[in-house]
């Protein structure tokens, strides 16, 4: 029952902003929404109970994991949103406010969904109710970037689609009664047919790895990142990226109880590899902020996936990073929307010496890139060092070499863009009326920066059992 | 699987190749209908007996597929004025010549497969396969926005093909996965179309070249 309210709530919210005639009390409805989805997701965290079978919604460890991500940092994006769309006051906010909303709902359906089938409609929807956001400022870029937004992440839901039929005739000849709910396809796991599961698999991860964006399937991240408004950035970076990294561990743990674990998990591990990779190259000399913060979304998806991909107590790793990436994001994402509001761009061309311009913003985007890139003491360097103990001590040493390597280079190619661009003499003239760093549009930020820092410092001891639990369902195991 | 199923399944295959052998748009839209109207008829195929849940499907997709997204594209078409699909990045021949291929990897790799007895030696998987690698083809080597729906049309007619195997056993997923999927998206893609044209007056994706590293 109160998972069904948790979808509902946004879905009808939607509703009545598409209704509601004032710009206002559309932005209003945002953090009003949001903090009834926190207040309820609260609730489902602290009484979660076992789950029945059959039914088709309900909150399991790794759900549970991601909605209070979600729900956690659509809050803080829906307490920044209102200060935003009053700046952006010039146009109408109906679509926006209806599309975020529309997220919030596909992407709360997807993380609760207990369907294959559910589940891949869950992704669908998030996929168009997040189209019209990137299209927010309308202009000829921003209708580039959505194009390619719709155009490979349609391609890529349509692959999950084929995905899940095969996975579906791969339980119709295994016999038995066929149904898509995952606990019966855990239990007739091992009478799926083997070469269907793998085939589906196979497209299950081109489908949702285009949704989380690892690379080589990452094209539409850049331009969608880079030409979205800030708060969305940071839903798709942090929010989308985290719901479809579910959607594929829903299925990698299929593919694991039938005995094909060690196919997927190389599979993971050659993607990862390759993300982390492509980031590292295409962040050297990158001007362009945005897309920058894009490439780091790009690595860190990777990093999740090597996690999965080792096993042990890189799937806790994985897991933790999750959180700690998208609150990161968060930081980030926020802080370059100030940056990018007071000078009016988001190249190097433009913005040069962000902190005395802008000293909260810029010295909070300073931390938060020195959270995203794994430094003491925030919670992505904790967890970046889990999953490379991990790898040590899977005795996969070349490949903890080859991680370390390119998060050194990564470190290297984005502080040379990100440093540029807070140092330095500002340029004279403000280009638009002077923007200040007000209360609003900061607080969300600090935020997001306090849990970075406090999962730096301890993992508070529910979230360490539900990160145990979610990842002993994949086949991992805790903190030793 | 009956003799007729089969014979349709080979007309979508065929579809295929005029779409990835013509230049001129409007033939491409017509060959992507009329797939669309050999996919409703196939579900009344599946079946022995008729029962209302198939005659939705059925008619659902010929509606859709074979009337509704080709009326629209023809009206963006007339819209912009563009009539042929100029300079593709991979030649019309070569299209064909790797459509071909394409088909014979779908063969090759569907024969690897097993099959539910009842399903044997029917042609579902790899005409499948091979309209949704036509389909890739089209979207990601044609320039014209117009050309690239219908390379996804393709696409998700493959994917729809494959869902006849299910169509018994698990109604809800392919009926709500297909119809759902294609609908939405080409609306969306619809209304995006619009807004391509409005701001660059064309309805060429090369002018979308702006965002490059």
């Amino acid at each position: 029952m109160p998972a069904l309210v948790l979808v509902a709530l946004p879905f009808a919210a939607a509703v009545v902003a598409a209704l509601l005639r004032s710009d206002r009390a559309r932005a209003a409805l945002l953090p009003a929404t949001a903090t009834l989805h926190l207040a309820l997701t609260a609730v489902a965290l602290l009484h979660r109970v076992e789950l029945k079978p059959g039914v088709w919604l309900q909150l399991d460890a790794l759900g549970a994991v991601v909605l209070g991500v979600l729900s956690g940092l659509f809050f803080l994006a829906a307490l920044y949103a209102p200060g935003y769309l009053a700046l952006r006051s010039d146009r109408p906010n109906r679509v926006f406010c209806v599309g975020l909303l529309g997220f919030l709902g596909g992407a709360t359906l997807l993380v609760l969904a207990q369907h294959l089938g559910l589940m891949w409609v869950a992704l669908e929807a998030t996929t168009l109710s997040t189209g019209p956001l990137i299209y927010f400022n309308k202009n000829p870029r921003s209708i580039e970037a959505t194009w390619k937004y719709l155009m490979i992440g349609s391609v890529g839901v349509a692959l999950a689609l084929l995905g899940s039929l095969f996975v579906g005739y791969a339980a119709y000849l295994g016999g038995h009664d066929v149904s898509l709910v995952f606990r019966s396809l855990l239990d007739e796991a091992p009478r799926l047919s083997r070469p269907w599961l793998r085939a589906g698999f196979v497209f299950l991860l081109v489908g949702y790895g285009t949704k989380i964006g690892v690379a080589p399937l990452h094209s539409w991240k850049p331009d969608a990142y880079g030409e979205a408004p800030g708060l969305v950035g940071m839903l798709l970076a942090g929010g989308m990226t985290s719901a479809a990294f579910l959607a594929l561990m829903r299925v990698y743990r299929i593919v694991a109880a039938a005995g094909e674990g060690a196919f997927a998990r190389e599979l993971l591990l050659a993607l990862g590899v390759l993300s982390l990779a492509t980031a590292a190259v295409f962040m050297v000399r990158q001007r362009d902020l945005k897309r920058l913060l894009a490439y780091s979304s790009v690595e860190h998806m990777g990093l999740l996936l090597i996690g999965v991909g080792i096993g042990g107590a890189g799937v806790f790793g994985a897991l933790f990073h999750l959180v700690n990436n998208a609150f990161t994001k968060g930081v980030l994402f926020l802080a370059l929307g100030n940056i990018h509001r007071a000078y009016g761009g988001k190249t190097l061309d433009e913005v040069t010496g962000a902190l005395r311009r802008l000293p909260l913003s810029a010295g909070l985007f300073l931390a938060g890139f020195f959270a995203v890139t794994g430094s003491p003491p925030f919670g992505p360097f904790m967890s970046e060092l889990t999953i490379l103990t991990a790898a040590f001590s899977a005795g996969r040493l070349l490949l903890a070499a080859a991680i370390l390597a390119l998060l050194a280079a990564v470190f290297l190619g984005m502080g040379g863009t990100v440093l540029a661009a807070l140092q330095g003499e500002p340029p004279p003239e403000p280009v638009r009326e002077a923007f200040r760093d007000t209360p609003s549009r900061t607080i969300p930020i600090v935020l997001a920066l306090g849990v970075v820092l406090l999962l730096g410092l301890t993992i508070p001891a529910p979230l360490r059992s539900l990160l145990t639990t979610a990842a002993t369902d994949l086949g991992g195991k805790g903190l030793p | 699987m009956s003799r007729s199923f089969d014979l349709l399944l080979v007309g979508v295959m065929l579809l295929n190749f005029l779409v990835l052998g013509t230049s001129r748009i409007r033939v491409c839209i017509q060959a992507a209908a009329l797939q669309g109207v050999l996919l409703g008829l196939l579900p009344l195929l599946v079946h022995r007996s008729f029962d209302w849940r198939t005659g939705l499907v059925a008619a659902g997709t010929l509606a859709v597929k074979g009337l509704v997204i080709p009326s629209l594209l023809l009206k963006a078409m007339r819209d912009v004025q563009i009539r042929r699909e100029v300079e593709p990045h991979l030649g019309f021949v070569a299209s064909l010549f790797l459509g071909g291929i394409g088909t014979g990897l779908a063969l090759l790799f569907a024969g690897g497969l097993p099959l539910a007895p009842e399903h044997d030696g029917s042609l579902v998987v790899p005409a499948s396969l091979a309209t949704l690698l036509a389909g890739f083809l089209v979207l990601t080597t044609r320039r014209k926005a117009i050309t690239q729906v219908v390379g996804y049309l393709l696409l998700e007619n493959g994917v729809f093909v494959f869902g006849l195997l299910l169509l018994e056993a698990m109604p809800f997923l392919v009926e709500v996965g297909v119809l759902l999927d294609l609908f939405v998206a080409v609306f969306i893609m619809g209304i995006v179309l619009d807004h391509i044209r409005a701001e660059f007056s064309s309805l060429d994706t090369e002018r979308l070249a702006e965002l490059k590293e």
